[in-house]
């Protein structure tokens, strides 16, 4: 792939995410230093101003930061980036390390402050990862049954029952 | 819920109530939340979509505030109803425009509204008339707080409510204030000022959110980042500039009735005289025209005309409106002539006579 500013290969991949728009760069090494020094230039201001969300990254870290997938959804980061949403509430440990400056970058902090939920007698963020394992034994028992394993799709879904069972509570249902 | 009863009915940041309506027109909040045991809506399936409504709508006919809400299945809805509830503020474009399982919940006064299966799967919102942030507040702290006692939102201690874009993660709320400012628009003041609110931090929108260009000089400001800082500091940021963009609004129509008091004084009459004689109108020039007449109108321009008034004909003569009120569907043209005649017939039993001084 050629820069989008010369005519030398592009090695620098940039993603801009802004109030959810994503923007790619290509650049070549030139060109994304000046780009990267003119965001920061401005960026005093851009970054108080919770500026855009940039990651920036070789080629070869690209592709394979890219291939990375949620263990729960399925979404790749490079998904992510192209559409500039996540797959799951899991992506946000599943991706933890790569969302950092990114969040860093739109929001300034990097860790909640405000309010917590208050769910009688359920430790919210324990919660929040049991229930996120139902996303992934969703789709293991959606493959089950179209291999037609049924046996393996029934044991799923007990799994999923005893989950639910345990972390949602007595339901109206 | 049947949308003829809202046709009649004002709506909640229309009243033109409350402190600070010359200029502050609506307050709201919304809060962003997901559930824990589903993918967020863009990566559900159809069937998940389904359950991830039947879940919530279940769970909150449990809370005391499910009591107070109807519901309306979005999807089964024909455009001109989705863009109905548009106008009203009550769901966004992007839910009236998408596609699949979604709906919207809301209270009888249209302060409180639900939209299930937007960007995320729980959108809560509250809004009043004026500036009162402070009360709006309160009340969907209220009604999150029964919400999260029923179902499992999705929380980490570190990132805090987990959204779908990370523009949203951690309080995941956004606090605006809708206000009407022509006086710093025909004084060219509006660009500073609106520079120096984004140092803060603070975004600016046009009416209804589109582009940068406010349409009859109505904008919204609102918080841009939603994590570390709480959510009282977050309304705070919000609420502070709120009576310094008050009180360079007020001295900018100080300034225009004591510098250029015929020039304002006939804008304000042009305006009023084409919206009662037009027999052609958009709906662009319309707000535009009502904008100045409702200046007019504070100013002591224009008499025997209430703002609230002026403020129902904003919402009344947009697209969808207008054709529920008609009653019939009509195409651009034959709008532009309804309009027209709707506000010749509004203004010819209101009267308003522009004051002779
Ligand atoms: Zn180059
Ligand atoms: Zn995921």
């Amino acid at each position: 792939m050629k820069c989008q500013q010369c005519d030398k290969p592009a090695v620098f991949h940039i993603t801009e995410l802004e109030s959810g728009e994503v923007r790619e760069l290509h650049l070549c090494e030139g060109h994304a230093q000046a780009y990267l020094n003119q965001a920061e230039a401005g960026g005093g201001q851009e970054q108080e101003a919770g500026g855009p969300l940039t990651v920036s990254q070789t080629a070869d870290e690209l592709a394979v930061l890219d291939k990375k997938a949620c263990d729960m959804c399925g979404v790749t980061f490079f998904e992510f980036r192209n559409q500039g949403r996540l797959g799951c509430p899991h992506d946000y440990v599943q991706f933890e390390k790569e969302l950092e400056p990114l969040i860093a970058n739109i929001h300034g902090a990097t860790r909640h402050t405000g309010r917590r939920p208050d769910r009688a007698g359920s430790d919210l963020p324990e919660a929040t990862e049991q229930l996120t394992g139902v996303i992934g034994l969703r789709r293991e028992m959606q493959e089950a049954i179209n291999r037609e394993d049924y046996e393996r799709a029934q044991e799923v879904r007990d799994e999923i029952r005893t989950i639910e069972a345990r972390w949602l509570g007595p339901r109206s249902t | 819920m049947n949308l003829e009863s809202l046709t009649q009915a004002t709506g909640e940041w229309l009243k033109g109530t409350g402190p600070e309506s010359d200029i502050v027109m609506s307050s709201r909040v919304r809060l962003a939340r997901n559930l824990a045991q589903f993918p967020f809506v863009g990566r559900a399936s159809e069937q998940e979509r389904g359950e991830i409504e039947q879940f919530l709508r279940e769970q909150i006919a449990t809370a005391p505030i499910g009591k107070d809400l109807e519901y309306i299945d979005v999807g089964q809805l024909e455009e001109v109803d989705r863009q109905f509830l548009v106008e009203r503020q009550l769901i966004s474009r992007e839910h009236a425009e998408a596609q699949g399982a979604r709906s919207v919940a809301i209270d009888r006064v249209e302060q409180v509204s639900l939209m299930i299966n937007e960007e995320d799967h729980l959108r809560i919102q509250c809004m009043h008339s004026g500036l009162d942030l402070a009360g709006v507040w309160e009340q969907i702290r209220v009604v999150d707080e029964q919400i999260g006692k029923v179902v499992p939102y999705a929380f980490h201690d570190r990132w805090g409510y987990l959204t779908a874009c990370p523009t949203n993660v951690g309080t995941g709320i956004r606090v605006s204030v809708m206000l009407h400012l022509p006086a710093l628009v025909i004084t060219r003041q509006i660009d500073k000022v609106f520079r120096s609110l984004h140092k803060i931090s603070l975004a600016v929108r046009g009416l209804y959110g589109e582009g940068s260009q406010a349409m009859g000089d109505f904008y919204q400001i609102s918080n841009q980042t939603t994590l570390g800082r709480t959510e009282e500091e977050l309304v705070e940021q919000v609420g502070d500039v709120v009576p310094v963009l008050i009180d360079y609004e007020r001295r900018a129509r100080e300034f225009l009735v004591r510098e250029t008091q015929q020039n304002v004084h006939d804008q304000v009459s042009r305006a009023f005289g084409i919206l009662r004689t037009a027999q052609t109108i958009t709906a662009e020039e319309t707000m535009q025209l009502l904008s100045r007449v409702r200046m007019g109108v504070l100013l002591g321009l224009i008499g025997d005309i209430n703002i609230a008034d002026i403020n129902s004909l904003l919402v009344q003569t947009q697209p969808a409106h207008l054709q529920k009120l008609r009653g019939v569907e009509l195409d651009t043209k034959d709008r532009n002539i309804e309009r027209a005649r709707y506000l010749r017939k509004h203004f010819e039993s209101a009267g308003g006579a522009t004051s002779p001084n």
